[in-house]
C-alpha cells in the first residue's frame, strides 16, 4: 500500500521535464518495437521493396523512354512508385496493431495518445526511408540518371515525412473499416496532392539543375504542408482511437 | 476502490449498459458473469479506460472517468482474451517494450522477477509466437502486473485454455489477487469463476442483477441462480 | 414524426421562385458574350454550383470541429447532409466545366488549377462518404468523418495552391497559351447582376436542400431507434 502511494507521489512530483522525457521515451520504446518486429519477420520492408521494384519495371516498359524524356519523367516514376509502396506500409504496420488488439496495450499505457500517433508514424517513416534508399540508387543505374544530389535527397525527405504525417493518421482510421486495403488509398492520395505534386517538382528542379528561384516555391509548400499536417494530426489522433 | 453509480453505454441506439451500479472494495475479488451480449466486455472496457461511460459516475482507486483516465491506467493492469503481445517479439522484449510505456525505474529487475513468476524464465528469449496459448496468457498476466498496479481486471482469462493450462492459470491468479489487489474478472466459466473469487455478480439485461458470496459455493444452487437471472 | 414546419414551407416557395428568377437572368436578362456566344450563360451556374460546393466542405469542416470539440448528434447529422449536397453541387461545377470548355477550346478538359481543385475535392467528398460507410458504430463513424473532413478540407487550398505554382511555372501546353485559361471575360453591369444573382439564388438552394437532408435524417434515425427497441424490447 504504500510502495503504491510512493510511486504515484513520486509520479507526481516529477513536473514536465520528467513526463517529457517519459512521453520520448515511449515514441521510442514504439518504434523500436516496430524495428525488432520488422527485422524479425521482414514482412513489411519485402513486401515494399518488391512492390517497389515492380512499379518501376513496369513503368519502363510501359513509358519506352528515350535518354531525352526520362529526364522529365524520372522524378514523377519514383513519386509515383514511393506512393504506392507507402500505402503497402502503412496498411501494415495499422493493420499489425489492430489484428492482434494489441492497439488496446498500447492505449491502456499511461502516456499520452499522441506517443502512439509519433512512435507509429516515426516507424513508418523509417522504413519508407530505407525502401527510398534502396530503390533511388537502383533506379539511378535503371535509368542511368544521377538521383544522388543533396538537394533531391533533400526533398525525398520532406516528402516522406510529409506523406507519412498524413498517411498515419489516415490508415489509423482506415484500419477499422471494412474496407480497408482499399480505402487507405482513397483517402490518402487527393489529399496527398499537395506533397506529391510539390516532391516531383522539386526533385525534378534538382535533378536537371534549375535555378534556386524556381524550387523555392515547392519547398517552401513542402515544409508548410509537413508542418500543418503533423500539427492537425497532433490534435486531432486522440479522437481516432478512443471510444 | 472501484465505484460505479448508474452507468449508462449505447453505441448508436442500442443501449448496453442501463444505469449500472457496481462497488469493488479495495483487496476484493469480483467474479462477473452474464450470457453474451450482457455488457460484460463493454463494461470492462469502459473499467480499462478504453471506452467513455455515456453517463453515470466511475471511479477508480479515487479518480474519476473520463476526465483522470491518465491517472487510472498507472495503478490498472489488465488482461483480455487477446494477448496483447507482440508475437515477432521475445517474451523478454514484450515487457521490455510495455516496461518502458509504463515508465518504470527498475525495468530489468522487474522483468526478470515477474518472469519467474509466471513460470517463464527459462523461455524469456524465445519468441511469443510459439508460445502455447496457455504461456501467452501467463505472459500477458506478467504484463499486466508489471507496473504493480492495484487494480486487476481480466477478461474471460481462461478462454481456450485446457485443462491444465487452467489450473496453472488458476494458481496464479489466486497468487496475484493474494498480494492485496482488486480483482474484477470476467467468465463463462460458473464454477471456475466462482470459486476464484469473493465474491460473484451477475450481470443481465444492462444491470447487475444478483450478488452472491463465492468462494466454496454449491454448483446447483449457482446455476440455478443464474438461469433464473439471465432468462428472466 | 414532425410536419413540414412554417417556415421551410415557405423557403421551399422562396427558393423555387429565386430559381426562376435566376434561370431568367442567365438565359435571357444577360447580354449574349461577345466572343464566347451562348454557350459562356453555362459559366452562371458553373461557378454558382462550385461555390456550393466549397461552402458545403466549409460547412462540414466547421461542423466536424463542434462535434469533436462539443459532441453533439446534431452536428454530426449537418456534416453528412452537407458533404452530400457538396458532392452533387461540385460534380455539377465539373461537368457544367467541361461542357463550356468543349466550344470554345475545343476539349472536354482543361487543366485549370480551379476545375482540377474541384475535382480533387469531389474525390475527397467521395472519399468522406466511403469512410462513413465502412464503419459500423455511429459514435465512430461520427468521429472519423469529422476527422477526415477537417483534413480533406484543409488539404484544398494546398491543392489548389500547388496546381497554381504549376502553371505560374510551366506554362500548360494542352489548351490555350493563356496561362489562367479559365477564359477570362469582362462582366458587364448586367452580366455582374446575372451572376451575383446566380450566387446568391444558390445558396438558399443549398439551405433549403440541407433543411430537407436533416429532416429525412432525423426520420431515418427515427425509425432506427424504434426498429431497435421493437427487437430487444
Amino acid at each position: 500500500m504504500t510502495e503504491q502511494a510512493g510511486a504515484i507521489e513520486a509520479a507526481m512530483r516529477i513536473g514536465w521535464a520528467g513526463r517529457l522525457a517519459r512521453y520520448l521515451r515511449s515514441i521510442a520504446a514504439i518504434v523500436w518495437k516496430d524495428v525488432v518486429a520488422e527485422f524479425r519477420s521482414r514482412e513489411l520492408l519485402g513486401g515494399m521493396l518488391v512492390f517497389a521494384l515492380l512499379v518501376i519495371l513496369i513503368f519502363n516498359f510501359a513509358l519506352e523512354l528515350d535518354i531525352r524524356t526520362r529526364e522529365s519523367v524520372a522524378t514523377g516514376v519514383l513519386w509515383v512508385t514511393f506512393a504506392f509502396a507507402g500505402t503497402l506500409g502503412l496498411n501494415r504496420s495499422m493493420a499489425m496493431e489492430k489484428d492482434r488488439g494489441s492497439l488496446d496495450g498500447l492505449l491502456l499505457a499511461p502516456v499520452d495518445r499522441s506517443a502512439i500517433y509519433f512512435g507509429k508514424a516515426l516507424g513508418n517513416l523509417l522504413f519508407m526511408l530505407i525502401v527510398e534508399a534502396i530503390v533511388i540508387p537502383t533506379f539511378s543505374v535503371l535509368y542511368n540518371l544521377n538521383l544522388l544530389k543533396a538537394g533531391l535527397l533533400l526533398v525525398v525527405l520532406l516528402g516522406s515525412v510529409g506523406y507519412i504525417a498524413v498517411g498515419t493518421l489516415l490508415s489509423s482510421m482506415a484500419v477499422q473499416a471494412r474496407t480497408r486495403d482499399v480505402l487507405l488509398p482513397i483517402l490518402l492520395f487527393p489529399v496527398a496532392v499537395p506533397v506529391l505534386l510539390a516532391s516531383v517538382k522539386a526533385s525534378n528542379g534538382f535533378l536537371i539543375g534549375l535555378e534556386m528561384v524556381e524550387i523555392w516555391p515547392w519547398l517552401n509548400l513542402l515544409i508548410a504542408y509537413d508542418v500543418i499536417f503533423i500539427a492537425v494530426a497532433f490534435m486531432v489522433f486522440d479522437f481516432i482511437v478512443e471510444e | 476502490m472501484i465505484e460505479v453509480r448508474q452507468l449508462v453505454k449505447a453505441f448508436g441506439p442500442k443501449v448496453v449498459l442501463r444505469g449500472l451500479n457496481f462497488n469493488v472494495g479495495e483487496g476484493e475479488f469480483v467474479a462477473l458473469l452474464g450470457p453474451n451480449g450482457a455488457g460484460k466486455t463493454t463494461f470492462l472496457r469502459i473499467l480499462a479506460t478504453l471506452s467513455r461511460p455515456k453517463m453515470g459516475k466511475v471511479v477508480l482507486g479515487g479518480w474519476q472517468l473520463p476526465s483522470q483516465a491518465g491517472a487510472v491506467r498507472r495503478i490498472l493492469g489488465v488482461v483480455s482474451h487477446q494477448p496483447l503481445l507482440y508475437g515477432d517479439l521475445s517474451a523478454e522484449e514484450n515487457l521490455r517494450f510495455y516496461a518502458r510505456m509504463y515508465g518504470l525505474e527498475d525495468g530489468e529487475a522487474r522483468i526478470a522477477e515477474v518472469l519467474r513468476l509466471v513460470g517463464l524464465h527459462r523461455r524469456r528469449r524465445d519468441l511469443v509466437r510459439e508460445f502455447s496459448r496457455g504461456m501467452q496468457q501467463r505472459l500477458a498476466i506478467g504484463r499486466a502486473i508489471l507496473h504493480r498496479p492495484k487494480v486487476l481486471l481480466f477478461d474471460e482469462p481462461h478462454t481456450g485454455l485446457d485443462q491444465e493450462a487452467a489450473g496453472m492459470l488458476d494458481g496464479l491468479l489466486r497468487e496475484v489477487a493474494a498480494e492485496g489487489r482488486t480483482v474484477v474478472m470476467t467468465s463463462h466459466d460458473l464454477l471456475r469463476a466462482a470459486r476464484l473469487a469473493g465474491r460473484v455478480d451477475i450481470l443481465s439485461k444492462g444491470v447487475i442483477a444478483a450478488s452472491v458470496p463465492g468462494g466454496d459455493v454449491d454448483p446447483v444452487e449457482l446455476s440455478e441462480l443464474y438461469r433464473k437471472v439471465t432468462h428472466d | 414524426m414532425e410536419p413540414t414546419p412554417r417556415l421551410l414551407k415557405i423557403l421551399n416557395g422562396f427558393t423555387g421562385l429565386l430559381f426562376i428568377a435566376a434561370l431568367y437572368m442567365v438565359l435571357f436578362y444577360a447580354p449574349r458574350e461577345a466572343m464566347m456566344g451562348d454557350v459562356q450563360r453555362v459559366f452562371y451556374f458553373h461557378v454558382a454550383a462550385g461555390w456550393v460546393g466549397a461552402l458545403a466542405f466549409l460547412v462540414t469542416a466547421v461542423a466536424g470541429i463542434a462535434y469533436l470539440a462539443r459532441g453533439g448528434h446534431r452536428w454530426d447529422q449537418i456534416a453528412l447532409a452537407s458533404v452530400e449536397i457538396g458532392v452533387v453541387f461540385t460534380f455539377i461545377n465539373i461537368v457544367s466545366g467541361s461542357i463550356w470548355a468543349r466550344p470554345i477550346w475545343n476539349t472536354w478538359w482543361t487543366w485549370d488549377p480551379r476545375l482540377v481543385t474541384a475535382t480533387i475535392m469531389e474525390l475527397v467528398y467521395i472519399a468522406y462518404l466511403m469512410l462513413r460507410q465502412g464503419i459500423e458504430d455511429p459514435g465512430r463513424q461520427a468521429r472519423f468523418g469529422a476527422v477526415y473532413g477537417i483534413v480533406g478540407f484543409i488539404s484544398v487550398p494546398l491543392t489548389f495552391l500547388s496546381i497554381r505554382i504549376f502553371r505560374t511555372i510551366h506554362p500548360v501546353v494542352v489548351g490555350s497559351s493563356d496561362p489562367t485559361a479559365e477564359g477570362a471575360f469582362d462582366m458587364t453591369p448586367k452580366m455582374q447582376a446575372a451572376f451575383f444573382f446566380s450566387l446568391f439564388t444558390f445558396t438558399f438552394v443549398y439551405i433549403t436542400l440541407l433543411w430537407h437532408r436533416l429532416r429525412l435524417q432525423r426520420l431515418v434515425e427515427y425509425v432506427e431507434a424504434r426498429k431497435s427497441q421493437a427487437l430487444t424490447g
